[in-house]
């Protein structure tokens, strides 16, 4: 190949990995404020302010739904930590027993106060009439 | 041979021919393709069996996700044919792909947020995979822009196709965003190295679906180079002709 067209390839392969260098540099140092959700077992060793507004992820444990008129109370779960979680409101269709959650409120004596509960689905898509196998 | 193949194929003259020659064809067979997986996709596959018949749009935002990023991806290609072997159809190309990759992914934020409604209960949040596919419109957005600002043609390929270059980054982060961060967004439910999560039922539809959005996304494409081709070599003796 030419020396011309050498040092171009040169030059891209330069300019593409500064590009990515950088990039990385930057996404490493946001590193966990990129999560869009805390799950309860992040939660446990941080000291959250009463009046700061976060984002729980996890899954709704079953059983643990209760519905008092308009409110309704949950336990949201990573299978290692929970956290107890107080909304008052509508909760999305896709809302159920040990299916996922993101929950947006105030953390106050280690009860989620809710603004927004937010259901989560996985990539999983099936007929509702087949039986789920664990064998794959 | 092969050389002189590629180097026929490069004049934007006889790519033009091709084009007009080969056009219609890749137009109805994808047309035809797409149409027929929307209606196997919309009528003929049974509900989910969480998100009922909501999960249906797949059969719009999966493709249009899909060809959002690959469309990036010939232009980052088309970049660097230009920039080492200075092929003019390869500047032509980057600026025809860039508003087809602009409309691709402005579909998949829509059919996204009209997906989100139903199922998350939202129809927007800064999650890494929605802001990071946000950022890719507008950088679609602001590569056209600056293309156009620009009275010097050559000029504004050399930039642009640099851009092109330093921005293909965005192009993995949007890929792993759901796997390197806590996201809303599911992850991937069709991947090269595990069985598809989605149920084969389900899955040959959106196949054929990404297949035939992909055809008619080229056509589009096709026209659009074929438009910038005409545009640029305004002067030339063939294109009179061809006009």
């Amino acid at each position: 190949m030419n020396p011309i067209r050498k040092k171009r390839i040169y030059s891209i392969l330069f300019v593409f990995l500064f590009s990515v260098s950088g990039i990385s540099l930057i996404l490493y140092s946001l590193n966990s404020n990129l999560d869009y959700f805390f799950t309860p077992t992040e939660l446990k060793d941080r000291n959250i302010p009463a009046d700061k507004r976060i984002k729980v992820g996890g899954m709704v444990l079953s059983g643990s739904v209760e519905r008092i008129s308009s409110s309704i109370s949950f336990v949201i779960t990573d299978y290692e930590n929970s956290i107890k979680v107080e909304y008052e409101g509508i909760v999305p269709d896709l809302f159920k027993e040990d299916s996922g959650v993101v929950v947006l409120g105030n953390l106050r004596d280690k009860i989620l106060f809710a603004e927004e509960v937010l259901a989560k689905h996985d990539e999983n898509y099936m007929p509702p009439n087949i039986e789920i196998n664990d064998d794959n | 041979m092969i050389k002189k193949f590629i180097h026929q194929f490069a004049s934007p003259k006889t790519y033009l021919y091709q084009v007009s020659r080969f056009y219609k064809y890749i137009f109805y067979f994808s047309l035809v393709i797409y149409i027929l997986s929307i209606i196997w996709g919309l009528f003929f596959t049974p509900e989910d069996f969480v998100q009922g018949n909501s999960y249906r749009i797949i059969y719009l935002h999966v493709p249009a996700s899909f060809l959002s990023q690959t469309l990036y991806l010939a232009m980052a290609i088309s970049s660097i044919t230009y920039l080492i072997w200075r092929v003019k159809l390869a500047a032509y190309l980057i600026i025809a792909i860039a508003p087809i990759g602009a409309m691709t992914t402005f579909i998949a934020l829509i059919s996204g947020s009209i997906w989100g409604i139903p199922t998350w209960g939202t129809w927007w949040q800064w999650d890494a995979r929605i802001t990071s596919t946000l950022i890719l419109f507008i950088m679609y957005l602001g590569l056209i822009s600056l293309h156009n600002s620009f009275s010097n043609h050559e000029k504004a390929d050399k930039l642009l196709s640099w851009l092109v270059i330093v921005g293909a980054v965005n192009i993995p982060i949007i890929k792993k965003s759901v796997d390197w961060w806590s996201t809303l967004h599911q992850s991937a439910s069709i991947t090269l190295t595990d069985k598809p999560s989605i149920d084969p039922v389900m899955l040959y539809p959106l196949m054929g679906s990404i297949i035939g959005f992909f055809g008619l996304v080229i056509c589009l494409v096709l026209l659009s180079s074929k438009y910038q081709i005409l545009h640029r070599e305004k002067n030339k003796s063939w294109v009179k002709d061809y006009v």
